[in-house]
């Protein structure tokens, strides 16, 4: 398996995973009602890279909505990326908020002081 | 007779932008969403307070969706139907649900929204990471931080009441305020 890839919907994200280059990104809205049956497939899919993970992980996180259901799937994503950080791949997380939306800045900075990875807030022009 | 014009005046005099009431499936909370989105691009609202609205609705909707399930109603038959209205006054939206909950379970919910409402922002943004960073996950997978989201994004009280139908079951209403940004 060299991509991982899932198409976004009304209530999903966008997931694409490029095994070989080390690039992750979930991008649009994240409001599913049940979200541990949709980030499974993703948080597996992370458990294998990690036993051959990439020199460097990028993670290019850009979402419009998340709901309080995703945010915990989400903290599972980070906690993987956690341990491929410390198994030795160089990980970096980019946050991505739109400049006037402050409770999604916010929402990046819980999940920084919680994880022990790399993260960088990134403002976008909305 | 079932008197439309009372009901629809009743609405119009509470600025009731839409209101449902019937059973709350997956399918619902997409349309009213989406309807949302366009009544408040049509509105011609900032991003900002499409923004909070929306995600309040979301934790609101979901709420209701995922705790209807031992829901009974006066009579004693299973009933998964609920109410949901949202209004606009002034300058701020007000999300109302309602729906019917065992009196046995009241306690533990009135807690729940008596704790969230008594935590000033700082300890709000606390609370939710120590429950966001937790390990427990609900079956439903919301992992109880619903109101808390709730309750930080708006910046308000969680409104509730409890009306007593019977020794079984009482009817929950829950009144969420935001208010635009750029008022407040």
């Amino acid at each position: 398996m060299e991509k991982y890839a899932i198409e976004g919907t009304p209530k999903t994200p966008t997931i694409s995973f490029d095994i070989q280059g080390g690039i992750l990104e979930i991008k649009g809205r994240s409001i599913p009602e049940n979200s541990i049956e949709f980030y499974k497939p993703l948080v597996d899919a992370l458990d294998k890279y990690s036993t051959a993970s990439k020199p460097a992980t990028t993670v290019n996180i850009q979402l419009e909505y998340f709901n309080t259901s995703s945010s915990k799937c989400i903290l599972d994503v980070f906690k993987k990326l956690e341990a491929i950080h410390k198994g030795g791949s160089a990980v970096t997380i980019n946050w991505h908020y739109e400049e006037d939306d402050e409770d999604m800045l916010e929402a990046g900075e819980d999940y920084q002081a919680i994880i022990n990875v790399p993260f960088k807030m990134v403002q976008v022009a909305e | 007779m079932i008197d439309a014009f009372n009901i629809y005046d009743n609405m119009d005099r509470n600025n009731i932008l839409l209101s449902f009431k019937g059973d709350i499936t997956s399918e619902l909370l997409t349309s009213i969403l989406q309807i949302m989105e366009n009544k408040m691009d049509n509105m011609q609202e900032d991003s900002k307070t499409k923004k909070k609205v929306y995600n309040v609705l979301v934790e609101c909707l979901q709420n209701l969706y995922h705790h209807m399930d031992d829901a009974t109603d006066g009579n004693g038959d299973k009933n998964r139907s609920a109410i949901f209205m949202i209004a606009k006054t002034g300058g701020s939206y007000n999300i109302i649900t309602g729906n019917y909950i065992l009196n046995e379970n009241i306690h533990g919910l009135k807690s729940r929204l008596d704790d969230v409402n008594a935590l000033s922002k700082d300890q709000l943004k606390d609370y939710y990471k120590s429950v966001l960073n937790n390990g427990e996950m609900s079956l439903k997978g919301g992992g109880g931080l619903g109101m808390i989201d709730i309750a930080r994004k708006t910046g308000e009280k969680l409104e509730y009441n409890f009306l007593e139908i019977d020794n079984k079951v009482s009817f929950f209403t829950l009144i969420i305020k935001v208010t635009q940004p750029q008022l407040i």
